[in-house]
């Protein structure tokens, strides 16, 4: 899984390419968590527009990067979530507390 | 009920293994002409039993993952993943959603999704003999592809 992050201001938006399984999110949230910490945002947003493939890890690595921005004050959603994963995210009804919105599918 | 076909394949329980299993998996159940949605509820739930055989079966060695998969007359699609590992001490405790021996980097939706992603769930398991569980889908027939084949 690869991690890039772009910085507009006091906004941070970390952007995530691959599958996000268990073996890409032991590695994938520690590096999150020290880009929060290093860049310190007042919001941050997740985009999960290259994110091919998501399982249970997916929402570990969400509400873990959550509760970081919370600590520092930080607002926090997560964008462009394929059909895949925002089901996975259902399941968990995750969604009442985090602004997680779907991939806008674009139409001819 | 006799199968219409079956495979099975064995591999180490190393993370790296997780997308191995889910890709074949899938080039599996793709003879059954899955629509991309129960593909992806297909691969979701191989890969939260594969990431359950890694994390908890076998935490400190690495040990064997069995699957093997079965279609059925019906479009059913039956999928066992077995480890020789430690064991599940209380199976309707593991399934309770958010519950987790694991530590931050698990959410404990793993046998939740299981149940919600696929038709049915059997789990199996003995502590310090290992875990079995047999996941069973119908896939739709499709007017076209295979479906038309059979039937027109």
């Amino acid at each position: 899984m690869k991690i890039a992050s772009r910085r507009d201001g006091g906004k941070l938006t970390i952007s995530l390419t691959g599958d996000l399984d268990h073996h890409a999110a032991k590695k994938a949230i520690p590096e999150i968590s020290k880009i929060i910490d290093f860049e310190f945002p007042t919001s941050l947003t997740l985009d999960f527009k290259n994110v091919s493939f998501m399982d249970s890890s997916g929402i570990a690595l969400v509400i873990g990067s959550f509760k970081r921005a919370g600590t520092i004050g930080c607002s926090f959603a997560v964008e462009n979530v394929s059909k895949q994963a925002n089901k996975v995210f259902d399941a968990a009804g995750i969604k009442k507390v985090i602004d997680i919105t779907e991939e806008k599918i674009l139409t001819r | 009920m006799i199968p219409t076909n079956e495979i099975s394949i064995t591999f180490p329980s190393r993370s790296a293994n997780e997308g191995y299993a889910r890709a074949a998996v899938s080039a599996f159940a793709a003879q059954m002409d899955p629509t991309l949605d129960e593909l992806g509820d297909i691969k979701t739930a191989v890969s939260e039993a594969v990431t359950n055989c890694i994390v908890h079966a076998y935490p400190d060695t690495v040990g064997k993952i069995y699957i093997r998969l079965k279609s059925f007359e019906g479009n059913i699609l039956e999928i066992t993943i077995r480890d020789r590992g430690l064991g599940i001490p209380d199976i309707d405790k593991a399934k309770t959603p958010l519950f987790t021996t694991g530590g931050d980097d698990r959410s404990g939706m793993g046998f939740t999704i299981m149940e919600s992603f696929m038709d049915n769930l059997k789990v199996r398991s003995k502590p310090g003999v290992g875990t079995t569980i047999t996941m069973r889908k119908k896939i739709s027939m499709r007017l076209g592809g295979l479906a038309r084949d059979k039937f027109c």
